[in-house]
């Protein structure tokens, strides 16, 4: 209990000090002014949130092969997490072209990878909610998560190969397209910012989910 | 008995079953004939920008098409249990799913070229300069429609709304056929045609990595 | 039904097995040894495990814990040791006919002169005449025979049956009766469900009682094929 306590407190602490970092310490861009600043979080939420979908294509992987509980719940977990990442990865993007670009989107290649991606997750907690056995609900839903999974770099492959045939505004100016040093610094501090409170987020909805099954257990025990 | 000798023996079963009743092939270009009217109705491309819709167009018709067209695949094997005479029969369940997927691609190939001369006329676009590498995409793009469909049709067919599921779980999972295939195309069917050679490659890549995944979990996704 | 002289005679042995749909337990620590050339029959209410033990022993449900074994299986005989299932569904194509369906699967199992096989079978079951009939014209006895038919063709040396009597009339059911007898004489090991005293059960030479997913009782271990019989299903 304490060592969760003390993992939030240290992700919350992160978080907060890699905002602080986006808006006092990093310089502001030349061209695009103080929006900009949110580049460092769009970008720290998408990697975090690739970094959780891993964690879910390992945690499908290990189901498929060892048959334990706690493998779909970490699946679960994690699915969830790097949805809620994509998401802020998905409202930040637009929030950040709107003023720079007067548009809202432009099928920008990593944005619409990042969309294909974040439909490719809600369909994975979708097909968990039309199965009702859990055994059958765990094995369908890695088996999908590792295709799922799978796809992923064939998404941003297909989708950055389509747009140099039809080339188009780019969104995130390209991460390591010449950062300053302390931009760099900046941005670094906050993916490590981000996964940490990722990380954290996964375990508290583990340790729920984990609970949620020993209700069931305790429910069905008081039934029979 | 061997793999190969199952699977031809299964392809067999799953090409007369369809070809008495020709449910499948029939309702499948019917749909793609609709699907394409509709869109010549909501878009009214002019002769020029037809050729760049177009192709697209097309894709997302046999996308569509066969979201649908494959929903049958293994539900079918339901009404009878035969999916567990097949398990019991066979000692490589691979061979069930090798069977479904060339039949799948068949049907859709089948459907594509009946549907190809109506598509010209329609859209005012020559296909016969190219018709070898339109046919080539259009083999590539049907074997990975069908392969990631055959499973994912395995997985809906245990879930409820699996009609409403399969096309969820199938079309995100897609998206890099779409992309390269109408890419492909629309660069066929130009004025000044160009092979896209990194796009066929991509897609028989697409086609390499899905049909190893099948072949690596297919078993697990019959299972009981 | 002719002998299917080339068995080799095979049991069942059922160590430990558990089998959990979602929270409940349909199959609890069930450890059953079956001998090569029994007869035995499964009984109990709805519910009580005994579709899931079979299909265990088919191998189309994966035990979430414990082992199946088929003590006596040699890999020579046509079809691997595999046993022959018949379930409440035909588990055969309503779109192929009769002789369509058995080649099918004989073709699957490598059994040889496939053609040849399904004739045979469909002769024996009294098939014959609608051999190029669609499966889906037949009636409720004739799906029962093509399944027993599709179950056999591979000369299995252990047959699975789940309620074979169910919706059987009584010329039926001394029909099947006689077969399954013929099929137990000629060495394949036979399990199957039942609900019941009749003609079929008469045929066994061991009963066993399952309640809850657990064996709760055993005639090898004394009590009464009546008792057994007649407590399940009431």
């Amino acid at each position: 209990m304490a060592k969760r306590i003390i993992l939030g407190a240290v992700a919350v602490l992160l978080v907060i000090a890699s905002a602080y970092a986006s808006f006092y310490i990093a310089p502001e861009e030349r061209t695009m002014g103080v929006i900009q600043r949110i580049f460092y979080f769009h970008v720290g939420s998408a990697w975090a949130g690739m970094d959780a979908f891993l964690v879910c294509f390992i945690a499908n992987l290990l189901y498929v092969w060892r048959r334990q509980e706690k493998y779909d719940w970490l699946g679960v977990s994690s699915a969830e997490v790097g949805l809620v990442l994509t998401t802020v990865v998905l409202i930040t993007g637009p929030i950040w072209a709107h003023p720079v670009w007067g548009i809202w989107w432009t099928w920008d290649a990593r944005l619409t990878s990042t969309f294909v991606l974040w439909l490719l997750y809600v369909s994975y907690l979708l097909l968990r909610t039309l199965v009702e056995e859990q055994d059958r609900r765990a094995l369908l839903s890695s088996l999908f998560g590792i295709f799922a999974f799978l796809d992923v770099p064939l998404v941003f492959g297909a989708i950055r190969w389509w747009r140099t045939q039809h080339p188009s505004p780019v969104i995130m100016g390209g991460q390591g397209s010449g950062l300053d040093p302390t931009m760099k610094k900046v941005f670094f501090f906050t993916v490590l910012a981000m996964n940490v409170f990722a990380g954290f987020l996964i375990v508290e909805r583990y340790i729920l989910e984990k609970l949620k099954h020993e209700v069931d257990i305790l429910q069905r025990e008081a039934e029979a | 008995m061997s793999l190969l000798s199952n699977t031809a023996t299964l392809l067999g079963k799953e090409l007369r079953t369809e070809f008495r009743s020709r449910e499948l092939l029939t309702t499948t270009v019917v749909f793609i004939l609709v699907v394409l009217i509709l869109f010549s109705f909501a878009i009214s491309p002019t002769a020029e920008e037809s050729r760049e819709f177009g192709p697209g167009l097309l894709w997302l018709a046999i996308l569509f098409a066969a979201s649908l067209m494959l929903q049958p695949c293994f539900l079918r094997e339901q009404s009878n249990d035969t999916l567990s005479s097949l398990r019991l029969a066979v000692d490589d369940p691979f061979a069930i799913f090798l069977a479904k997927l060339v039949a799948n691609t068949l049907f859709l190939l089948l459907t594509e070229i009946l549907m190809l001369p109506l598509f010209s006329v329609f859209y005012n676009i020559p296909i016969l300069p190219q018709l070898r590498y339109l046919l080539l995409v259009l083999l590539l793009g049907s074997l990975g429609i069908s392969i990631a469909g055959t499973a994912l049709s395995a997985i809906s067919a245990q879930a409820r709304m699996r009609e409403l599921l399969l096309p969820l779980l199938l079309l995100p999972l897609l998206t890099p056929i779409l992309v390269v295939s109408a890419t492909v195309s629309v660069s066929l069917l130009e004025r000044e045609p160009v092979v896209l050679w990194k796009g066929i490659g991509f897609l028989a890549i697409f086609d390499l990595v899905f049909l190893t995944a099948l072949w690596l979990f297919g078993e697990y996704l019959l299972e009981e | 039904m002719p002998p299917t002289s080339t068995l080799s005679p095979t049991g069942l042995l059922f160590e430990n097995i558990d089998k959990r749909f979602g929270g409940l337990f349909a199959l609890r620590r069930v450890s059953l040894e079956i001998a090569p050339g029994e007869c035995v029959v499964l009984a109990g209410r709805n519910g009580s495990g005994k579709t899931t033990l079979l299909r265990v022993a088919a191998r189309i449900v994966r035990p979430t814990a414990g082992k199946l074994s088929f003590p006596g299986a040699s890999s020579e005989s046509a079809g691997n040791g595999r046993p022959g299932y018949v379930a409440h569904t035909t588990m055969v194509y309503d779109e192929l006919s009769a002789e369509e369906n058995l080649i099918l699967f004989a073709k699957l199992q490598g059994v040889s002169q496939p053609a040849a096989r399904a004739e045979e079978l469909l002769r024996e079951v009294g098939l014959y005449e609608r051999r190029t009939s669609l499966v889906r014209t037949f009636s409720r006895g004739m799906r029962q025979r093509i399944a027993i038919a599709r179950a056999l063709v591979h000369r299995p040396s252990v047959l699975l049956f789940d309620e074979p009597a169910t919706g059987l009339d009584p010329l039926g059911i001394s029909w099947l009766a006689k077969a399954l007898g013929e099929v137990n004489r000629s060495g394949c090991t036979v399990v199957m469900s039942l609900h019941g005293e009749s003609e079929i059960s008469a045929l066994a030479t061991r009963a066993v009682q399952l309640d809850a997913g657990s064996i709760v009782a055993d005639t090898k271990s004394g009590a009464s094929l009546h008792s057994i019989l007649t407590f399940g299903g009431s």
